[in-house]
């Protein structure tokens, strides 16, 4: 059935992505070095506060490890001549697609049970799992198909992660990670209310502390909304290329 | 499909880049069990064309089906039953031969305890099979173009489009791929097969379509196609150096009689009385004082068949012959 066709390239796209892209070096120090590197920072500087910590960590951890590879590996592909090799089997462009954002979506879910787990032993959290996940999984799409979409937007594989950096950088200063939106300028704070790891921040505070300037739900609609604003023109642009 | 159903029917396809007509208007089909050539020059629209068949590219106008199956509705339809191999070997470098081709039996839905022993029975029938765990970049050029051939029949299709396949490989891995490929129709597979090697089309093809300019001028056998030479006389003449500058000199002094050059001290005379042409070329010679290292009246050939019905210039007939030409 086409259907099952569909769900099994997309599945297949992910595992053979995790295997050729993921698990290697630069991904794993993207994903997971980078952001560990960055909250011993702030653990050295205030020791007591690394709880508070711990929602930010995962949220730059689940933006990392996603769009470490997803961001080049579209780009990557074409260059190659890969990507045709895929789009020569009996599944649709948009499965191509989503098969590549499931192989970050996957990469960035081990990294982050990896670094959720060892934060919440560490320092002996208790955060809701239910919360947590409701959280981290459509998370885990959003930055997966921005990483996408940024990969289908350049022509160049070094393009996409050098723009790439300029929201990611932005998110990681002004959603919450590290200071409170509340102590942004005016300004700023609307800012961060149109960025998406700004719900995350949120919703992962929810989860480990249950309080936040929101509720659970909001945060997972928002993320719903940014998923499907980064997925449709994802698809669409990878549709022109081979009009 | 039915058994009286092509397998491939293509009706007034266009593609248009811009301004540029790469195909304009071909009809044409093939029967189920023949391998068919799309014979031209480089930029004839020859890839366009498999682009466009094999859903990598849409047409601006015109229809296809494929096996029964009409494009583009029923393009995922068909691509379970039929097998593409680029102009590029474009399989994963990271991964070994062995694992690329499971990755491909997995996206064609390969049942699952079928996926290995077809895959190996392959990387054997192809040679392969002692460089199974080797990765795919560490092959030779020609164990590279094997191997994606090998991808493209994993899942057993009926139908194979074979985009240049010989382009680039020396000559023994090109003999060797050409033997695999011969025997590949033996089996029943349908060929789909451009090129813009003439004595490969010749070896391998049933019917021969000449693409020019993104239009087909001419759809026959290799033996119709050389009947259309055969009445004429053939002279070949090769210089003792590059004679390709003075080529307006040339074909001014032969009157009705046209010269193709094969390479730039190599030309190829069509027509005209031949004791006249060699008096003629033999003047050219001391006129130019560039010497003649052999001359010989010849059998025709598909080359020259082609290069009267292609009607192309000496020059487009020599640049064919140089290496690393691009994609047509």
């Amino acid at each position: 059935m086409a259907w099952q066709d569909e769900l099994r390239g997309i599945y297949h796209i992910a595992i053979k992505d995790m295997r050729t892209y993921y698990l290697k070096p630069p991904a794993l120090s993207w994903g997971m070095v980078f952001p560990l590197a960055w909250t011993l920072a702030f653990y050295l500087r205030s020791p007591g506060d690394f709880a508070e910590l711990v929602p930010g960590l995962l949220a730059m951890t689940i933006v990392f490890s996603t769009t470490a590879a997803e961001a080049v590996v579209i780009n990557f592909e074409l260059r190659l001549g890969t990507l045709e090799r895929l789009l020569l089997a009996p599944i649709g462009i948009t499965s191509v697609l989503l098969g590549k954002v499931l192989g970050g979506f996957l990469f960035g879910l081990f990294t982050t049970a990896i670094v959720a787990a060892a934060s919440i032993l560490y320092m002996d959290l208790h955060p809701d799992i239910l919360g947590l996940t409701i959280i981290a999984v459509p998370s885990l799409m959003v930055f997966s198909s921005m990483g996408a979409l940024f990969s289908v937007s350049v022509k160049e594989v070094f393009e996409a992660q050098t723009l790439l950096n300029l929201p990611r950088f932005l998110m990681v200063f002004l959603c919450g990670v590290v200071y409170p939106i509340s102590a942004l300028p005016d300004g700023l704070q609307l800012l961060a209310r149109l960025l998406p790891l700004t719900y995350t921040v949120q919703g992962l505070r929810i989860s480990f502390f249950e309080h936040g300037d929101s509720l659970l739900w909001q945060d997972f609609a928002a993320l719903l909304v940014f998923m499907i604003l980064f997925l449709l023109p994802a698809i669409s642009l990878l549709h022109r290329r081979f009009r | 499909m039915s058994r009286e159903e092509p397998a491939i029917l293509v009706d007034g396809l266009v593609k248009r880049y811009g301004e540029l007509l790469a195909v304009d208007h071909i009809s044409f089909q093939v029967t189920e069990g023949e391998i068919y050539g799309f014979l031209g020059p480089n930029g004839s629209g020859k890839t366009t064309t498999i682009r466009m068949l094999v859903g990598l590219a849409q047409p601006d106008e015109g229809s296809a089906s494929l096996l029964g199956y009409h494009l583009p509705a029923g393009i995922n339809q068909a691509k379970r039953y039929m097998g593409v191999v680029p102009d590029v070997s474009n399989l994963y470098d990271e991964l070994s031969a062995l694992d690329n081709l499971l990755f491909m039996a997995q996206l064609y839905g390969v049942p699952h305890e079928e996926q290995k022993p077809r895959a190996e029975q392959l990387l054997r029938d192809f040679g392969l099979y002692e460089r199974r765990n080797d990765r795919f970049s560490a092959f030779s050029r020609g164990m590279k173009r094997a191997l994606t051939i090998a991808a493209a029949l994993i899942h057993q299709p009926r139908l194979l489009f074979l985009d240049e396949p010989t382009t680039g490989l020396d000559a023994a891995a090109a003999r060797s791929l050409r033997a695999l490929i011969s025997g590949l129709s033996d089996k029943g597979l349908t060929i789909f097969l451009t090129t813009h090697y003439l004595e490969e089309a010749d070896l391998l093809c049933d019917r021969i379509a000449i693409l020019v300019r993104g239009r087909i001028v001419r759809i026959d056998t290799p033996a119709g196609l050389k009947r259309l030479v055969q009445t004429e006389s053939l002279v070949e003449f090769t210089f003792r150096g590059d004679i390709l500058p003075l080529a307006k000199e040339l074909e001014s002094r032969l009157g009705k009689a046209k010269a193709a050059f094969l390479d730039p001290r190599r030309i190829r005379i069509y027509g005209g009385d031949p004791a006249q042409i060699f008096d003629t070329i033999f003047q050219f010679s001391r006129d130019i004082g560039i010497g003649i290292e052999a001359a010989s009246t010849i059998r025709p050939s598909l080359e020259d068949a082609f290069i009267k019905v292609a009607g192309l210039s000496p020059q487009v007939m020599a640049a064919e012959k140089s290496p690393g030409k691009g994609r047509g």
